[in-house]
């Protein structure tokens, strides 16, 4: 566990990069944490991914997978893996300040 | 009288009729399973298939022949649930009420959702063993195969069984090496996850078993289009795996009469459910099963068996108006075949990863390691499936809870632990 800077608020995040309580994430704080993954701006697109996982993680108390997005955010998959290169969902989640996806066994 | 409706007759909605059978009295309440199709086809089985080790005529047994005296077996075809009316509607527009509704129909393979799978290739030098016509025409393929690259790959996760993809590359290894020309084939197995398999421990037995065997590892790998003429696998961030034979898992969904009952399902035709009481989060009248729910377990038989004695005790409770006190911990126990006669064994639950040690106890068959102890128990199971899950009984030491002891702890480590999403 360690802190990060976003946005000049003290973060918690985790070993890999994620807010440990993401009610400390602001919308200030993405573009920040999107650049230190390498995507240098933030389009509408990409807002409506990063909002909708919000949304879902509060709604339901995770993110969404990539294959689940893909059918319910409005954006496909293909198009998820251009505005989050390698792991769109894993990415996406970091960005929008909520736990990685639960993953499947 | 109570009406209890099970729609699926495969191995969780058999092992719940006949547990919920030996529980109530018949004139306490009437038990029906619906299915669409009779035969119940030993889904283990399929992995040995394409190597010609398991007659494909040996694995289908009637459905209705496997339930207890006292459970009534409809065959027909699921149009939706009605939650509010508590009425299933069937597609030749007739409707069964019920008091108690379980889910346990499994899950579906939706192979036409990977762009180009179903294209040229498909059933030629495309293939899948989760089927028995596909683990047939793979045998074909397989016996006539004399070289070049084989590529086994897992669309995405959830699948059925997600240790199976694994068991295949390693009696592959074993196959090509009986036939004299392993040195013309190469293997390669392709994931989506970022190891051999998600938990740390289990990972490392796994990956290094994939060494020895000289099969190659691709990680991250999420499969966005099969190319079956060019013969190519390519992911969506744009990397390709080229074969000569593929092997593939194909993306895996709930059914579709899940879809389309509002407020049963998720996006993806799975039912959530409490992990611990298997009673679905749509109704309180409605409990959930085997591969048809979404619990963080995997889809597997031997979930469905220790999810069945949980099942069916709170299905009683609820009947009797008393809260539900049975809980599940996701105990899951698994036969990996290696090859050259020997399997491991894993046994997991939500809390605990699989670890090596022994099962059930110290004294007993040894965990993540080897022999051929555990290969002769894989072959028992077959046995133990007809005849003792299905019937709903208890393997004699085998509990639903997952036993703690002969299981090594694993030392801390600083190393952080496989991920398990993308």
């Amino acid at each position: 566990m360690s802190t990060a800077t976003y946005a000049g608020t003290d973060v918690a995040v985790n070993d890999e990069g994620f807010l440990t309580d993401p009610a400390q994430w602001r919308e200030e704080m993405a573009p920040q944490i999107a650049a230190a993954e390498g995507i240098t701006e933030l389009t509408e697109r990409h807002w409506q991914v990063i909002k909708f996982m919000r949304h879902e993680y509060e709604t339901k108390g995770t993110g969404p997978t990539v294959r689940v997005l893909g059918k319910t955010s409005g954006v496909s998959v293909k198009e998820l893996y251009q505005l989050f290169p390698k792991g769109p969902a894993k990415l996406a989640a970091k960005i929008a300040g909520i736990p990685k996806p639960r993953g499947c066994i | 009288m109570k009406r209890i409706v099970v729609l699926g007759g495969g191995t969780g909605g058999t092992l719940m009729a006949n547990r919920l059978r030996r529980l109530l009295d018949r004139d306490a309440a009437e038990i029906t399973v619906i299915d669409s199709g009779d035969a119940h086809l030993y889904q283990p089985g399929l992995l040995f298939v394409p190597f010609a080790r398991a007659r494909p005529e040996s694995l289908t047994r009637p459905r209705c022949r496997q339930l207890r005296p006292g459970v009534t077996f409809r065959r027909a075809t699921v149009e939706r649930v009605d939650l509010d009316a508590d009425q299933v509607l069937l597609a030749d527009g007739a409707s069964v009420g019920y008091d108690v509704l379980v889910i346990a129909t499994g899950a579906r393979l939706v192979p036409e959702e990977t762009e180009g799978l179903t294209g040229p290739g498909w059933q030629d030098r495309v293939f899948t063993f989760y089927t028995l016509d596909g683990a047939v025409a793979l045998r074909r393929a397989l016996s006539e195969f004399v070289g070049g690259r084989l590529a086994v790959a897992v669309m995405d996760m959830p699948v059925k069984c997600p240790v199976a993809p694994l068991e295949f590359c390693f009696l592959a290894d074993s196959y090509f090496r009986d036939r004299g020309i392993r040195d013309r084939v190469d293997l390669v197995y392709v994931t989506p996850l970022d190891g051999a398999f998600t938990k740390p421990v289990c990972n490392r037995e796994l990956s290094g078993l994939l060494k020895d065997k000289s099969v190659s590892l691709v990680t991250e790998f999420n499969t966005g289009e099969v190319d079956g003429e060019g013969g190519r696998l390519v992911s969506y961030d744009g990397r390709e795996v080229p074969f000569d034979l593929a092997v593939v898992i194909p993306l895996h969904a709930g059914q579709d009469y899940v879809s389309r009952s509002p407020g049963l399902g998720d996006e993806l035709g799975f039912v959530p459910a409490d992990q611990q009481t298997l009673q679905s989060k749509a109704k309180p009248n409605v409990f959930v099963i085997g591969d048809a729910a979404d619990v963080p377990t995997s889809k597997a038989g031997s979930v469905a068996h220790f999810e069945g004695q949980i099942a069916a005790r709170n299905i009683t409770r609820y009947l009797a108006g008393e809260p539900l006190d049975a809980s599940f911990d996701g105990h899951t126990n698994c036969f990996i075949e290696s090859g050259s006669g020997k399997a491991l064994l894993i046994d997991f639950n939500y809390d605990t990863e699989p670890l090596t040690g022994h099962f059930p106890a110290r004294i007993g068959l040894p965990l993540l390691r080897q022999s051929r102890l555990c290969h002769l128990g894989k072959l028992a199971f077959g046995w133990l499936y007809w005849h003792v899950l299905l019937p709903g009984r208890e393997i004699p030491g085998v509990h639903s809870q997952m036993p703690a002891a002969g299981k090594r702890q694993p030392a801390p480590s600083p190393v952080a632990p496989a991920r398990s999403s993308r």
